[in-house]
């Protein structure tokens, strides 16, 4: 994978979305770029699903929720540094998917897709009634908890710089995926999973390892988001509306491509903040949101990156 | 023992309305192959149709049914036009993908107008009691209607030119097409009979309970369980996969939160599809 | 020659149709064995059971003396049987070369993906459609679409090639290359079970001949042997004795 130039791109561009803010010590602007890698991972994962198999996990933000949840109980019951238990929260949510993959990815189509939302609400129900995570309030950082990373201040930083690591990790792990024989039986799935099948792809296998595949990364991410916040409580750790916006992500900016989700979180984000800062457009998100997305899906269906392949065929080669 | 008997029967009347809310969907779903993600929103667009025309237009509540479903065609025909034409024959994942929008931008209308506050509309029925149990008014009328305008469904689609035009279309688009009938428009009144069905579910919803409008949502997701239970594009199984639904619901409700039934219901519904992918009372052919 | 693929009394029902009642036929190594028989015989289903989209009610298959009786199409797939669809399926999205790369990938081989890619390549040069290596599957002509559905099946390199009415809506030039390219593939040690409606291809291509009808075997043997079964032409054409000597097959 290293021979090619594109992860090496990748690479660079990480490297300078992370030390930007840092050698700039802007804190506001961390902030916000923060928030646009943790979009970048929930939609780049995301596409493995919808662009890749195909499949529309429509309560994606499950995987987040949970992995901060896990990440924040090892923090503050059993008092663990936060990068083992971001990681140990991203190993245990793709395991679960693993199992719970294989059952409900028995499903076809929209009925994939309300499960996974049946997923994401089962789950945000039982945390909420789940005591040892502190139920319908949540579980609260103390200060105490940043000191295994050298107190807050520098905590905000570390775990910025390993967000960003998450985002080109989610982006090299599309693409590692995209060239490798696994992907490949993924987007034959995606094309016809039946014919797929008579080919001898293992589609049930598959189709599990991509959602747990995909579940990994934005764990580990929702544990160092909810780490940085310094509270977790079920209505944002398992907020559909997240969920929904991430689907617009991959669409707007091309699913399938590798830089088509990245582009369309990137955009949909500067849109976002756009409206919200426009008085009269806040209530209207989901709106704005719901007619973005029609529109896509009727006319560019392959989203951005979509438009610019069939209009100049050969960036198919390069921009992937 | 006594409390269930009256809560499995008080489940079967709200069963047949879940068994109409169904009906429209599951009719979408068997004449163009589109399963409506919107469709929690037209519900809601139901129940609101109900609080507007009992408040402001201060007409008779049960009068807005026939409301509804002049109401709830008009709409549908529409939302085909804007949202569902384009997506006929392509991939499942973007007709999924397109009705989902469609529910974004109704539901996010809703709630900029109406906020995510509950709303109630007092319909006042008699109720009818029978050795001891009371049976509320309001659920019984529900039930009959339902009952009722599925009976009118059927009369529509197996006795009338259009109903054979749909029948035709579902089963066969390029051969109804060469027999001269106009497929497109038949799609689209199709559209527009589920739409209204599940339109005038909600008003009967509304009539019984109190709402918001959110609560679309869970509606939805027992529409999609009565047509698991029932068989995709049978409108029949539908009313007796709600009615089912409805007496589950009745033997549940007294031994748990209600917050916990919607859980029931998706378990109940991943386990149908795996253990039953053509539904339980499918009456269709293998 | 040894037997490859052994069918034995296997049925299939659906609702109130049984579609395959029974059947039992063997494949050899390297032999083209025609599948024929009016229309709802019942052929479509015997390559859908064989193939693992249904499992028969009743009865085994054997391939290669192994047990593959309601194994899932992936599991068929591995085992060396390709299948070419009489409605073709082409992974519209990806190019001819990647359609031909996940038979190789995912078939008998299980080839990794850079030797899937040249072993892909090879076959799409064989089958003709070298030019059109890197379009998109779905820009393809129906005469290419089905010999990429060909090419796909072969890039597998299987044992036994499923080939369901691979001449259907070819003109007469293709239908020569196609069955060309059938004799070909049948020369490099591929054994084929072929279902087709058009007689004269089925009779100069195969060694032995199944005719099927009503789900049932109605008769077996040569294709000299099957011509002039008067069974079969009763099956086919209602009467026997209405052929004249001429219409007659040789």
């Amino acid at each position: 994978m290293w021979r090619r130039p594109f992860p090496w791109f990748i690479a660079a561009a990480a490297l300078v979305y992370a030390l930007y803010p840092y050698l700039a010590d802007d804190v506001g602007l961390r902030e916000s770029l923060l928030l646009a890698a943790v979009y970048i991972i929930l939609a780049s994962n995301l596409n493995l699903m919808i662009g890749y198999a195909g499949y529309v996990n429509f309560g994606n933000i499950v995987f987040f929720g949970l992995g901060g949840y896990i990440c924040l109980y090892l923090v503050t019951a059993l008092h663990w540094n936060v990068i083992p238990a971001a990681l140990v929260g991203g190993v245990a949510v793709s395991s679960l998917a693993l199992l719970f993959g294989l059952g409900i990815l028995r499903l076809r189509g929209a009925f994939f897709a309300l499960a996974t939302i049946g997923v994401n609400q089962a789950i945000q129900q039982l945390v909420v009634n789940f005591e040892p995570w502190g139920g319908a309030t949540g579980i609260y950082l103390s200060l105490e908890s940043y000191g295994s990373l050298g107190g807050p201040m520098q905590a905000l930083w570390i775990t910025y710089l390993m967000v960003v690591g998450v985002t080109a990790g989610s982006l090299l792990a599309s693409y590692a995926i995209r060239n490798s024989k696994f992907g490949l039986g993924l987007l034959a799935i995606g094309q016809n999973e039946d014919a797929a099948a008579v080919l001898g792809v293992p589609t049930p296998l598959y189709k599990a390892m991509v959602y747990s595949a995909s579940a990994f990364l934005p764990a580990v991410a929702g544990g160092l988001y909810f780490f940085k916040s310094g509270i977790i409580e079920p209505t944002s750790a398992f907020n559909l509306q997240t969920s929904i916006e991430a689907i617009v992500m991959v669409m707007l900016g091309g699913s399938g491509t590798i830089l088509g989700p990245a582009l369309g979180a990137f955009l949909y984000e500067e849109l976002r903040g756009f409206l919200l800062t426009a008085e009269s457009f806040s209530q209207f998100q989901l709106v704005i949101a719901g007619a973005l997305l029609l529109l896509i899906v009727q006319f560019v269906p392959g989203g951005l990156l979509g438009f610019v392949h069939q209009r100049w065929p050969r960036t198919r080669r390069w921009l992937e | 023992m006594i409390g269930i008997l009256a809560s499995v029967i008080d489940g079967i009347l709200i069963g047949a309305v879940y068994g109409l809310a169904a009906m429209g969907l599951t009719l979408i779903w068997g004449v163009m192959n589109v399963i409506n993600l919107a469709h929690g929103a037209i519900v809601v667009i139901g129940m609101f149709a109900l609080y507007l025309i009992a408040h402001s237009l201060g007409l008779h509540p049960y009068g807005a049914v026939p409301l509804m479903i002049v109401f709830g065609f008009v709409v549908g025909i529409a939302l085909y036009w804007i949202g569902v034409h384009r997506m006929i024959g392509r991939s499942e994942l973007m007709s999924l993908l397109s009705t989902f929008a469609l529910n974004m931008v109704l539901i996010g209308l809703g709630t900029a107008w109406w906020t995510t506050s509950p709303y109630n509309v007092q319909v006042s029925m008699p109720a009818l009691s029978w050795r001891g149990y009371t049976f509320t008014g309001t659920h019984i009328t529900a039930a009959v209607l339902a009952v009722v305008i599925a009976g009118l469904l059927y009369l529509l689609l197996y006795h009338t030119r259009i109903g054979k035009a749909v029948r035709a279309v579902a089963t066969n688009r390029e051969a109804a097409e060469l027999c001269g009938i106009p497929t497109t428009q038949v799609l689209a009144m199709a559209f527009g009979l589920g739409v209204a069905l599940a339109g005038v579910s909600g008003t009967l919803i509304a009539t019984m309970f109190p709402f918001t409008v959110l609560s679309g949502e869970a509606y939805q997701l027992k529409s999609f369980v009565v047509t698991v239970l029932g068989g995709l594009g049978n409108p029949a199984g539908a009313l007796m996969g709600g009615i089912a639904l409805g007496l589950i619901e009745g033997l549940a409700t007294p031994f748990m939160p209600v917050s916990w039934i919607p859980i029931v219901e998706f378990g109940l519904f991943v386990f149908c599809l795996i253990a039953f992918p053509r539904g339980i009372f499918s009456f269709s052919k293998a | 020659m040894s037997t490859l693929l052994e069918v034995s009394h296997i049925s299939k029902r659906f609702g109130g149709l049984q579609a395959v009642d029974r059947l039992s036929l063997t494949v050899n190594e390297g032999e083209i064995l025609g599948l024929i028989g009016p229309n709802g015989a019942g052929k479509s289903t015997v390559f859908n059971l064989i193939n693992g989209v249904y499992p028969p009610d009743t009865g085994r298959i054997f391939f290669a003396g192994q047990d593959i009786t309601g194994e899932p199409p992936y599991r068929v797939a591995r085992h060396g049987i390709s299948r070419a669809h009489q409605i073709v399926q082409p992974l519209a999205g990806l190019s001819v070369l990647d359609n031909c790369t996940v038979g190789a990938c995912f078939g008998r081989q299980a080839l990794p993906l850079a030797a899937a890619r040249k072993a892909a390549r090879e076959v799409v040069e064989m089958i003709g459609l070298g030019d059109r290596a890197d379009s998109l599957a779905g820009s393809l002509t129906t005469a290419g679409k089905k010999r990429l559905e060909m090419a796909r099946a072969l890039s597998a390199r299987p044992r036994l090639l499923l080939l369901d009415e691979v001449l259907a809506g070819l003109n007469p030039t293709e239908t020569e290359r196609m069955i060309e390219t059938v004799r070909k593939i049948r020369d490099s040690g591929v054994a084929i079970l072929m279902i087709e409606h058009i007689m004269r291809a089925v009779m100069s291509l195969s060694d032995r001949i199944v005719v099927l009808n009503l789900g049932t075997k109605l008769a077996e043997g040569t294709p000299r042997e099957v011509a002039d079964n008067p069974d079969v032409i009763t099956a086919y054409l209602g009467d026997s004795k209405l052929l004249t000597a001429a219409e007659r097959p040789a």
